[in-house]
């Protein structure tokens, strides 16, 4: 017996790409423009993420036949507030530096509408393991192109990746600034991540035409 | 069998091609084309079409063009030898060594910005297999002329490539987008290289090399090359030593082609002329600069912004010299009137051109990172055109309505004069 069913293999693949939630449902956009400059932070970010979404979707999918659908709302905030606080709680500890990087976005995972969009559309009517499938699924969706964007605007605007340079040294000039190149510090403002995640969305679609709405 | 005829064989013979659009652009710059409405259904003849208007623009950018390549080579040698004691424009200016220094810096930014940029639009016509359209012409004269004359070209070429592609294509190509391509470009030059973009270094060709070589230890006399605004953000404007009329006829440092108010005029009023550029726009925009200087000059006399501050060099500037330092000029007059992304109605072109001049001027005195206000601020007007557009026409549809709650409606419908008089009135 395969470890996964079809099914259950859909859950995981569909969001990496035709259902992915940055580039086709478009959630969780804030976070993908703030924390996106260095590729550390959007692999962090990613991982968070997952976390969070996973287990959130598990806890919340075990609990839905007791939760009054009136105040289902808050008791989701409860979960994700406790997951991120944990998260929040082992980067400070266990990678200080970047926690200052990340700074609130961290916090802000909670009201990331990735987590509370798959808490309602899907936690609450399915099992615990698919619930979890689903959130690992989305979370990588999420995490494939903060890592794409994070790529790109780390390698284009400061020639890092990881904080490695790999395009040379800027100040010695020597690697590509010998030729004159130059670090686009355009890629580094957040709009560079709008225009980054914009053109991802361009391919994709032109790629799938089957994506485009119709009018 | 003469040329076009003979093209136009060979269009008909690769119509429906994978690269017909491309040849099709080729032709159709060449010669107006052989296919025209048919007698019976046209109402509306003009003859002025879009490769007609773009030829006009360009026309009245040729002037500036062929000034800035004087001026490059001039700032050029004044910075190394001072400015030439009694000026005289045929000995000092029109030279062959000032022109030279044109040819060698300003001249391969137009070929590289019309290349790159071309490269673009065509690749964009194949594939999405529509007509190559005539919007870059224009575009591409216009960014080589609000660039700083050191720009790298490998530079040039990215900034059009994004220029072109994000500012225009993902719009739909010419007529569909929203902000200005040219600024666009200059935008993304502007965030993405900002050391060559501000400063006092890159408005004079080669006073970058220059200012390395003295901080190497070498002993070369040179000018700084900061431009007027430059000074004036430093609070040193007491040190600069152009007079008005350099400032007017373009005599200064800045952008290549953004420096001789005179024939930005000129130009303007050839534009004007033509009716290819709303004269509205630059009026409202005149005016607005205006107004903001004035502002700042009457905050300055009342004494509430001392000499201490550092928007005193600025705000103390005389109001209407705003107009002739910095792009201010060229943005009014080629940028702001752009007709895709300006306003389209009359009474909107009023407000737009307003606030480009009034918000340029603003930025120009309160962001000293920014002493060029003039993209951002059209930028942001593009944003706003649309909006004030929506605005304008529910405006005049509210006022017809009223009018046609009070019109006097004759009681009798057989009455030809109610129908006449309703007309009239609605």
């Amino acid at each position: 017996m395969a470890l996964l069913s079809k099914k259950d293999t859909n859950l995981i693949t569909d969001p990496l790409a035709d259902n992915n939630p940055i580039t086709i449902q478009v959630l969780g956009i804030c976070s993908a423009l703030a924390i996106t400059a260095e590729l550390k932070a959007s692999l962090v970010m990613a991982v968070s993420v997952m976390f969070v979404l996973g287990a959130g979707n598990v806890v919340i999918s075990l609990m839905r036949n007791i939760i009054p659908s009136k105040i289902r709302i808050i008791v989701q905030l409860i979960v994700v507030a406790t997951l991120v606080i944990i998260v929040d709680q082992v980067l400070k500890a266990f990678a200080y530096e970047l926690s200052k990087t990340l700074a609130v976005f961290v916090g802000l995972i909670i009201t990331n509408c990735i987590i509370m969009g798959r808490f309602e559309a899907f936690a609450l009517a399915n099992g615990p393991w698919r619930s979890f499938l689903d959130g690992i699924g989305n979370s990588l969706g999420y995490g494939v192109i903060l890592i794409i964007v994070g790529f790109f605007r780390e390698l284009l605007g400061s020639g890092t990746l990881f904080g490695i340079p790999v395009l040379g040294d800027q100040i010695e000039k020597t690697g590509l600034y010998a030729t004159g190149y130059e670090n686009n510090g355009f890629m580094i403002i957040p709009p560079a991540a709008l225009i980054v995640v914009g053109i991802i969305i361009w391919v994709q679609r032109s790629r799938n035409p089957a994506l485009v709405e119709e009018n | 069998m003469s040329l076009k005829s003979k093209l136009h064989e060979l269009k008909l013979k690769y119509q429906g091609k994978k690269m017909a659009p491309a040849f099709n652009a080729f032709h159709t710059f060449l010669f107006s084309p052989d296919e025209t409405t048919h007698a019976g259904g046209t109402h509306v003849k003009a003859a002025d079409d879009l490769k007609r208007t773009m030829n006009t623009v360009i026309m009245a950018l040729i002037p500036v063009l062929i000034f800035s390549m004087f001026n490059a080579g001039y700032q050029h040698y004044s910075a190394i030898n001072g400015f030439p004691a009694d000026f005289s424009l045929m000995n000092d200016f029109l030279t062959w060594d000032n022109f030279w220094i044109g040819i060698i810096k300003v001249l391969p930014l137009v070929v590289v910005s019309y290349a790159v940029g071309l490269i673009v639009e065509f690749i964009f016509a194949v594939i999405k297999g529509h007509e190559v359209e005539e919007g870059y012409l224009v575009t591409g004269m216009l960014v080589p002329l609000i660039v700083p004359v050191d720009t790298p070209l490998w530079m040039l070429s990215v900034a059009v490539v994004f220029g072109v592609v994000i500012g225009k294509e993902v719009f739909g190509g010419t007529g569909m987008n929203i902000l200005n391509p040219a600024l666009t470009i200059r935008a993304f030059l502007f965030f993405a290289y900002p050391t060559w973009m501000s400063g006092d270094k890159v408005w004079v060709y080669g006073a970058r090399e220059r200012s390395e070589e003295i901080l190497a230890g070498a002993n070369v006399d040179a000018i700084s090359g900061e431009t007027i605004l430059g000074y004036l953000a430093q609070n040193k404007g007491a040190e600069m030593t152009y007079s008005v009329s350099d400032m007017f006829f373009g005599f200064i440092p800045g952008s290549v082609g953004e420096t001789s108010a005179f024939l930005i005029l000129l130009g303007g009023l050839f534009l004007i002329f033509t009716k290819i550029a709303s004269w509205r726009i630059m009026l409202s925009a005149v005016i607005g600069s205006l107004v903001m200087g004035l502002i700042f000059n009457q905050v300055v006399d009342f004494g509430w912004v001392g000499e201490s501050s550092k928007f005193y060099g600025l705000m103390s500037f005389d109001f209407w010299k705003h107009l002739i330092v910095g792009g201010l000029a060229f943005g009014i007059v080629y940028m702001a009137t752009d007709p895709v992304t300006g306003s389209q109605t009359n009474k909107g072109k009023w407000y737009y051109g307003f606030f480009i001049g009034f918000i340029s001027v603003m930025i120009r005195v309160f962001n000293p990172a920014y002493p060029e206000g003039v993209f951002l601020a059209i930028l942001l007007m593009n944003v706003f055109a649309p909006t004030i557009d929506h605005y304008v026409v529910r405006g005049n549809i509210k006022r017809r309505m009223n009018r046609l709650k009070n019109a006097t409606i004759y009681p009798k419908d057989s009455d030809g004069k109610a129908e006449e008089l309703k007309a009239e009135t609605v």
